[in-house]
């Protein structure tokens, strides 16, 4: 988009230059103010790449902070004999089941001792897996590759229709969300569900289920809407990837594996 | 020629030595200012430069060649305003660690003048916003947050006016809607007033009362909700408001790749400008003013 500029005003100010200088002189003396006016405007936006220097005292200045968040997230807190992908699974996968069952582990002895009440089970979203755990050592940049934001644990309290509606959600988006391995989902060859227990025992329609997810599936994330409403919401002041660091702490080797928690059975 | 230097020299032996500098400058310098305005958004921790295996943002980003190409841009127009609108904190581990030191550390060091407040800047909480601004040597811009009811009381301004070569650049700040998007348990008593009507007014004071001859807001409100046209958007506060010259956005990581230009409520050009995201890109926009009224009808320059 282009204005032109008026050219003709140009040539008249050239020509009264004269009075218009006097007559400003005069303007700028009585007023002391110049009213100014923008005539062009001229944008662009410059890529930051290699091709630019580093400012040296910044990098300088960078560097000691740089050097201790390496060594910090450097650390190694566990290992992987294998590489674990959330491509690897149908309905469930390695990582998958690690990290919801590492939020029951982890949240459920703070929920029992801030509540007195124990969690059903979890869930969480395929999503929100935001890297592999590689074969090799675990370090605390794992956790933060896996894990990058800041969602935290939040307890929901489900009657029996709300955990039907989760089911149903499940069946149509036929993905691999991490589920723990309190729950049981089998769906036939068409997504049907043949087979719900909790902890080992059917839906019962009377009982409030209380199952641990994040703050962003409490909030409709991933059109997760079957959390609202609820019989009571609850926090443990914990983040997802806070629960990976101390999970992973405890343990020398992971050893995640594909299980049948979460399955459908396909015709053969 | 010669008459002006008559004209010059008998002026400043004359009336106008009272004045000093004032009166020769007005006549020597050939009047015509250029303001460079550079801006960032949404830099979410991102200090380093990306790795090589990074995908599309490989070996893009990093402060310190955005702190080199600034100070390059700064040599050639000193009369450059630094801002930023907004989410300065989280999304690397440098926010996990020091909690936001750094970024306002770094901030402080490329001379930033002004930042507006993301929703991701109350990550730490209010207090952990607080907590961080001793190491920010910038202003603090937000006319739509109503802070007098937490520890940020007195630390935010709705606006600041710089002057850069006698030329008032007027800036305010727009924050989005907290409630929803933010544990209010992070943003506690922050109150959220309507953006449109704040920036109408903000404009109305800068322009009439401040007597600004540039107005720029900088906001976090996001570029455009297609699926929501009545959200408070920057797109929507540049057609609805007046004398607003440059909306500088966030939020939305909208790579434009050069500023949109819009109508204003009276169907003058406003430039609504954002550069994404994880400082991959600097905005850079340089206004060109000369003296005298502005023409009734307006016949303006812009090359985008």
């Amino acid at each position: 988009m282009r204005f032109q500029k008026n050219c003709k005003a140009e040539l008249i100010s050239k020509a009264v230059m004269k009075q218009f200088v006097l007559c400003f002189i005069c303007l700028a003396v009585f007023s002391c103010q110049k009213q100014y006016y923008v005539n062009k405007i001229e944008g662009e936006r410059l890529e930051i790449n290699r091709d630019l220097e580093s400012d040296s005292t910044v990098d300088a200045f960078i560097a000691p902070y740089r050097k201790h968040l390496n060594a910090s997230l450097d650390s190694i807190i566990s290992f992987a004999p294998a590489t674990y992908s959330k491509k690897d699974g149908d309905l469930n996968t390695a990582i998958g089941n690690l990290m919801a069952d590492a939020v029951y582990q982890e949240c459920n002895p703070i929920f029992k001792k801030r509540y007195n009440k124990t969690i059903d089970f979890v869930l969480l979203n395929h999503g929100g897996i935001r890297a592999e755990i590689p074969k090799g050592p675990v370090t605390l940049r794992t956790a933060y590759e896996v894990m990058p934001f800041e969602n935290a644990v939040v307890i929901v309290g489900l009657k029996a229709d709300a955990i039907l509606k989760m089911v149903e959600y499940l069946s149509e988006v036929k993905r691999a969300h991490p589920l723990s391995k309190q729950i049981n989902i089998t769906f036939n060859s068409s997504y049907e569900l043949e087979q719900l227990t909790i902890k080992g025992a059917p839906l019962d329609m009377d009982k409030t289920y209380y199952v641990a997810t994040n703050d962003y599936l409490y909030n409709g994330g991933d059109k997760m809407v079957f959390f609202k409403p609820n019989e009571g919401v609850f926090d443990v002041d914990y983040k997802i990837r806070n629960v990976l660091i101390d999970h992973f702490k405890k343990i020398d080797t992971l050893r995640p594996k594909i299980d049948d928690r979460f399955i459908r059975k396909v015709l053969k | 020629m010669k008459r002006r230097d008559f004209i010059k020299q008998s002026l400043a032996t004359s009336a106008l030595t009272s004045l000093g500098g004032l009166g020769f400058d007005l006549l020597t310098a050939s009047n015509k200012k250029k303001i460079t305005i550079l801006h960032t958004n949404d830099v979410h921790s991102h200090i380093d430069p990306f790795g090589p295996n990074d995908g599309r943002n490989a070996n893009k980003g990093g402060v310190a060649r955005r702190a080199a190409l600034i100070d390059t841009i700064r040599q050639e127009n000193p009369n450059t305003l630094l801002l930023d609108a907004g989410d300065i904190f989280q999304g690397t581990p440098y926010f996990n660690y020091y909690g936001g030191e750094l970024e306002f550390k770094l901030m402080s060091m490329l001379k930033y003048d002004a930042a507006t407040i993301g929703n991701h800047d109350f990550d730490n909480g209010i207090e952990g916003l607080l907590k961080q601004l001793p190491h920010a040597k910038f202003d603090f811009l937000s006319a739509n947050y109503d802070f007098s009811n937490t520890v940020m009381d007195g630390h935010v301004k709705p606006y600041e006016i710089f002057v850069k070569d006698n030329i008032r650049i007027g800036v305010f700040g727009l924050g989005i809607e907290l409630n929803g998007l933010v544990d209010k348990r992070m943003y506690k008593e922050t109150k959220y007033l309507n953006p449109l009507e704040i920036a109408q007014d903000m404009a109305r004071i800068l322009k009439q009362e401040k007597k600004c001859d540039l107005i720029i807001c900088l906001s976090h409100l996001g570029y455009d909700y297609k699926n929501r046209k009545e959200k408070p958007s920057d797109l929507n506060i540049a057609k609805s408001t007046q004398d607003i010259d440059l909306i500088i956005g966030g939020h939305t990581h909208t790579f434009l790749p050069k500023p949109t230009i819009i109508k204003n409520a009276i169907d003058k050009p406003v430039l609504v400008n954002q550069v994404g995201a994880y400082g991959l890109y600097l905005g850079k926009i340089d206004f060109y003013l000369s003296p005298g009224q502005q023409p009734k009808s307006e016949h303006k320059t812009i090359l985008v």
